[in-house]
């Protein structure tokens, strides 16, 4: 099968999703002849045009509430936002407006727009351009979030967003834009709510998102020479999560480790724990563990920088722990 | 003016009465600790909205605010579903789930009301960005008050109308108040201006002469349909009630004589009947009757309301996401 990048991966999967339906357009910030400053969107504006593809001023919250209005009216926008970190510009756009159209009006109007923007620390980019928000945005009920770990996901993903009637966030790891990855010639979308279970064990499950998977399964090698089985299964989608491929899973290895980029408390991780303490507490033969990033702004030194986020290091050295019985009570 | 219009004439002054009657049974509700909650009325501002969604049709849109029944109403709202959202009942233009602040009324184009201080003006530009997307040719009018000029929302998304030429007016009612504050206090420089900073032209009109804003209206929205908005209109208005319908004394920030001038000077209705009259479009008795018309019907729409099914507990927590 050819392989092709994360960043040729969205941008498939936004060119197909606009051929096949009109009412698909592109905003943001330098979307059409910059392509974004990743390039993941080059050559859109020479295919369909400024019309569709549309340039926005430097204002997210003006445009993120212009695609929640004309995705009420019988649009499908897709918003790109430059950073992750922006969300906090656009929470009321998101949260208060896109989120709960639908719910407000018993129902009567829907939101199907998609807000791809990006997550990811050790780029070197410093406390507001490296943060990764999916917890915040996860935390409110009508918001979809994915996050793709591959180009194969990354397309699959998004053509399902483009085609959901719900607001989707889309949290792409920018560190992974140039990684290549097996995807088909011919069509596919990837549902949402279904996990990806990348490699089957017997003693400890990793429950990873995004590039999370791939510092999960580099551990998962490090530990399969010291004699340790891991499964290693990737959510895909956080909102929905599909809680019962993750709780069969951990039945049967007893032990858990949820590894996501996003700060550890409140977070993602700690979501996922819960549940499965709550759901498969007989199971569990040591505690579940959150490995999340550090409670820390994202500092810029390199020497800083990289303690903060998990590594197959610290990934394997806390599962060797929990599989030789060693009570953990904080990571 | 003629007599050709008449039927025009009387439907705008029957949309002024309904809003009117609308709030004051809703007020009632408030006051006999009926309705669950607060709302905010419009009574006093009812030339502008019956003036502006009078000059649209049902493909038109609108974008309403927290103080959003008169704009329901003028849109082509039923009182019966009304009454039964700010009851939180079943058969409510949302299923009670929405409430006074969030009625929403699609069928009639009215994409809701909403209760953040200029939430929806990005909506309102993005209904009109995709009516130029999509060759479509209706316009959007984003209703919002004095006080929703102080959001910074409002120049990212004219900046963007302007630029893209997007057909929706944005209607910008002056009542003098930001919710307990006199906006002369807290808005430095000219309303309008802030518009014509974007190269939108802007125009100023009394807001209790319903004739001035609808025909001001008509011009505006043609103009949009042939590609020249957006447009922005200050509409200067009054609130007869407090910020909502709990805010009773408010001589700390209002005296009751202004209150009592516009009130008996320039209240829209009466001087649009008074007109009425004068034009031989309607006499007295006609008014009369109309009047109690609606007051009959305010009336059995609330004992509907009050006496109908609240939703089933099980639709707790369906329409949280659409199929």
């Amino acid at each position: 099968m050819r392989e092709i990048t994360l960043s040729q991966a969205v941008n498939e999967a936004i060119a197909e999703e606009m051929r096949r339906d009109a009412t698909v357009f592109l905003m943001g910030e330098d979307v059409a002849e910059a392509g974004t400053p990743f390039k993941v969107l080059s050559g859109l504006v020479e295919e369909f045009g400024t019309e569709r593809v549309i340039d926005t001023p430097i204002s997210e919250p003006g445009f993120v509430g212009l695609a929640v209005g004309a995705a009420m009216t019988g649009a499908r926008p897709i918003v790109d936002l430059m950073f992750g970190d922006f969300i906090y510009l656009v929470m009321d756009q998101l949260c208060n407006q896109a989120a709960k159209q639908h719910y407000m009006s018993g129902g009567k109007l829907k939101v199907p727009m998609v807000l791809r923007t990006n997550m990811g620390a050790t780029r070197r980019s410093a406390a507001q351009h490296s943060q990764s928000l999916q917890a915040l945005v996860a935390h409110i009920p009508g918001l979809k979030v994915a996050m793709p770990s591959s180009a194969y996901e990354a397309k699959g993903l998004m053509k399902t967003a483009i085609r959901d009637n719900n607001p989707v966030v889309i949290f792409e790891d920018k560190l992974m834009y140039q990684d290549k990855a097996p995807v088909p010639e011919e069509e596919y979308l990837i549902p949402f709510g279904v996990a990806n279970v990348k490699r089957t064990g017997t003693d400890i499950t990793f429950i990873a998102t995004s590039s999370m998977v791939q510092v999960a399964e580099k551990a998962a090698d490090i530990l399969a020479k010291e004699g340790i089985s891991v499964e290693v299964i990737d959510p895909r989608t956080i909102v929905p999560l599909d809680e019962e491929t993750l709780l069969a899973s951990v039945r049967k290895t007893s032990r858990a480790i949820v590894i996501d980029e996003g700060h550890q408390s409140y977070g993602v991780t700690a979501e996922i724990a819960s549940r499965l303490n709550e759901k498969a507490f007989y199971h569990l033969d040591a505690p579940v563990l959150r490995m999340g990033a550090m409670d820390v702004p994202v500092p810029f030194s390199p020497a800083l920088e990289d303690v903060t986020v998990p590594t197959p290091e610290t990934v394997a050295a806390n599962a060797r722990r929990l599989c030789a019985g060693e009570m953990i009570h904080a990571a | 003016m003629t007599k050709t219009n008449s039927e025009d004439y009387l439907r705008m002054y029957r949309q002024m009465v309904r809003i009117r009657t609308f709030e004051d049974n809703a007020n009632q509700l408030y006051l006999s600790a009926k309705m669950p909650g607060l709302t905010h009325m419009y009574s006093g501002e009812e030339a502008v909205a019956v003036g502006i969604c009078e000059a649209l049709t049902d493909d038109d849109r609108i974008t309403s605010t927290h103080r959003g029944h008169g704009h329901c109403v003028a849109k082509g709202a039923n009182f019966r579903e009304m009454f039964c959202e700010l009851l939180g009942k079943e058969e409510g233009y949302c299923r009670g789930k929405g409430g006074s602040m969030h009625i929403a009324d699609q069928s009639h184009g009215n994409l809701g009301a909403n209760a953040i201080v200029g939430g929806s003006m990005g909506i309102a530009t993005g209904s009109a960005l995709r009516a130029k997307l999509l060759g479509q040719n209706d316009v959007t009018v984003c209703f919002f008050g004095d006080g929703a000029t102080a959001q910074g929302l409002l120049y990212e998304v004219m900046n963007m109308a302007a630029l893209w030429h997007l057909p929706v007016i944005y209607a910008c009612e002056n009542n003098g108040y930001s919710e307990y504050t006199k906006t002369e206090e807290i808005a430095a420089g000219s309303i309008t201006a802030r518009a014509e900073a974007f190269g939108i032209e802007a125009f100023k009109v009394d807001g209790q002469d319903v004739l001035a804003v609808n025909a001001l209206t008509q011009k505006l929205v043609a103009r949009c349909r042939k590609g020249e908005g957006p447009f922005f209109v200050e509409l200067e208005t009054y609130r007869y009630h407090g910020h909502h319908v709990g805010d009773i004394n408010r001589e700390y920030y209002r005296s009751k004589d202004e209150e009592k001038d516009w009130k008996e000077n320039r209240d829209p209705i009466v001087r649009f009947r008074g007109w009425l009259v004068d034009q031989g479009i309607a006499t007295e008795a006609e008014i009369e009757a109309m009047n109690a018309e609606i007051e009959e019907d305010a009336t059995a729409a609330v004992a509907y309301a009050e006496a109908a099914k609240y939703p089933d507990v099980s639709e707790v927590d369906m329409h949280v996401y659409a199929d």
